[in-house]
């Protein structure tokens, strides 16, 4: 048989696609998304607290916050889920039952909590410590200061960042099915691979890898826009530095400084 | 406007580590009055200002307010007290400049919306601004920045008001605008400490000018005497290089 032929047939055969794609559209992108949605709000809150623990001045915050992130920074992604997902799974089997995804969904939090963890306080420590200062003079306290003055103008500004975090995040839920999943709780990757190992044929692996590239490539795009759209500001009027009222008030020789 | 209070400091030290920056300053401010810091860089000016309201916490000394010292006194409640001025504005860039003046008086102030607005509309006026309140900082120029600033500290209705080099960070032609409302804001009454290089401002406006070198008062008293006839030889020698 014609070898390119053959090549085309293991990655295109449209036989295979469309018997794999019922499946992934109702089973594996639903459970692809509650994976990668859910970890990314748990993943978030928990890296907004980390941030917030890591410039913490107190040093019994700052410290555990800093060996959480090198541990779940410095592990294998793999690593981690399987440790969680198949370590605590005596202790879940007694809380929701056999269901591997809420060790999984905790792994995946863990995770992404210490990147995400890590863009926030560089974000947060990137505004300026005059506006901390600027804040305070006003009378609000540290923590109103950064909740409201601080942090908001630190996250505007590590959005791309994060929104990365969130396409790592889609990819890595494929790793989830090392807890072994029921075939109503397998994801795109799971399903692609199962009939890729059922027909010898790589197409329905293929086909999945194309849905990833559905969630993941719409969201680079929307970084790269958030990205432009905080360099270049919102479309107004540039500043006046011509400024007619400053000279109405002009106070006579008063900035002339030498008056002897 | 609220009741202006005099305000004194007393032998105010404070050292970044071994580095000390106030070595005993003192200062006195009539209520009302205006106080002109001068001096070289480095000299303590913009630190002694952080004592005032305590963004820096001196080591040793007193600041009394109306005779009455506040180094015991709830900070951000003192801070409430006590309007600062920044040589970089320092105004909230993700918001607008309406809400820069509300915010503060709605959290801080507690007041209402209706009223944060209308007391944020009636200061903007008076710095001549009510027609930027919606756009954002950094589409004004530094000298507007400058008295939307301005506005934000009255906004608090402050008894004292602190200006840490407010026009140093200013293209020339617009330092002039913001010495003009400063120098309205003196003759209205208000107590102010006023650190500066301006001179000019300092001869005409202040009722006492204070010369610091190396984290202490050299010299203090009224402008003219001060300007004509200094005495410190570290004066008349400042004066001769900024005059």
């Amino acid at each position: 048989m014609d070898p390119l032929r053959t090549l085309w047939e293991t990655f295109f055969d449209w036989e295979s696609m469309r018997e794999a794609l019922p499946e992934m559209l109702t089973v594996g992108l639903p459970n692809t998304l509650i994976l990668a949605v859910t970890a990314a709000l748990l993943g978030s809150a928990l890296g907004i607290l980390l941030a917030v623990a890591g410039i913490s001045r107190t040093r019994w915050l700052r410290w555990p916050a800093r060996v959480y992130t090198d541990v779940f920074r410095g592990l294998p992604a793999a690593a981690t889920i399987l440790l969680i997902g198949v370590g605590l799974a005596p202790l879940g089997m007694q809380v929701w039952g056999p269901n591997p995804y809420p060790l999984g969904i905790l792994a995946l939090s863990l995770i992404a909590a210490a990147y995400i963890g890590e863009i926030f306080r560089s974000g947060i420590q990137s505004v300026e410590a005059t506006q901390l200062e600027a804040a305070r003079a006003l009378g609000f306290s540290w923590r109103e200061a950064m909740r409201v003055v601080i942090i908001p103008q630190g996250i505007r500004r590590i959005l791309p960042a994060w929104v990365n975090q969130l396409i790592a995040l889609i990819k890595d839920s494929s790793l989830v099915y090392f807890l072994g999943l029921l075939a109503s709780q397998r994801e795109l990757f799971r399903i692609g691979q199962d009939y890729a190992a059922n027909t010898g044929n790589q197409s329905a692996l293929l086909l999945a890898g194309l849905f990833y590239l559905a969630l993941t490539v719409p969201l680079t795009h929307v970084v790269n826009w958030i990205d432009r759209r905080l360099r270049q500001g919102r479309p107004t009027a540039g500043p006046t530095d011509d400024d007619p009222d400053d000279l109405d008030l002009a106070l006579p020789g008063a900035a002339g400084g030498n008056q002897r | 406007m609220s009741t202006s209070v005099s305000l004194s400091l007393r032998d105010v030290h404070l050292a970044f580590g071994r580095h000390q920056v106030l070595r005993g300053v003192d200062l006195d401010v009539a209520r009302g009055g205006t106080a002109c810091v001068i001096g070289p860089s480095g000299s303590g000016k913009s630190t002694l200002l952080r004592t005032v309201n305590r963004l820096l916490e001196p080591d040793r000394g007193d600041v009394l307010l109306d005779g009455r010292s506040v180094l015991r006194d709830d900070p951000d409640a003192l801070r409430q007290r006590i309007g600062m001025v920044f040589q970089q504005f320092n105004l909230f860039p993700h918001m607008s400049v309406e809400r820069n003046i509300t915010l503060p008086l709605r959290r801080i102030g507690k007041l209402g919306e209706d009223e944060a607005v209308a007391r944020a509309r009636a200061e903007l006026d008076r710095v001549g601004l009510a027609a930027k309140a919606d756009a954002r900082p950094a589409h004004l120029s530094g000298g507007q920045q400058q008295r939307v600033a301005i506005a934000r500290a009255l906004a608090m209705r402050p008894q004292v008001m602190l200006f840490d080099e407010a026009t140093s960070a200013l293209d020339p032609e617009l330092v002039k605008g913001v010495l003009a409302l400063m120098a309205e804001l003196s003759a209205q009454g208000m107590t102010m400490v006023v650190v500066t290089h301006e001179m000019g401002f300092a001869r005409q406006v202040a009722d006492t000018v204070a010369f610091m070198d190396a984290g202490v008062v050299l010299e203090a008293g009224e402008p003219q005497a001060l300007f004509e006839s200094p005495q410190h030889p570290r004066l008349r020698r400042f004066l001769s290089q900024v005059l």
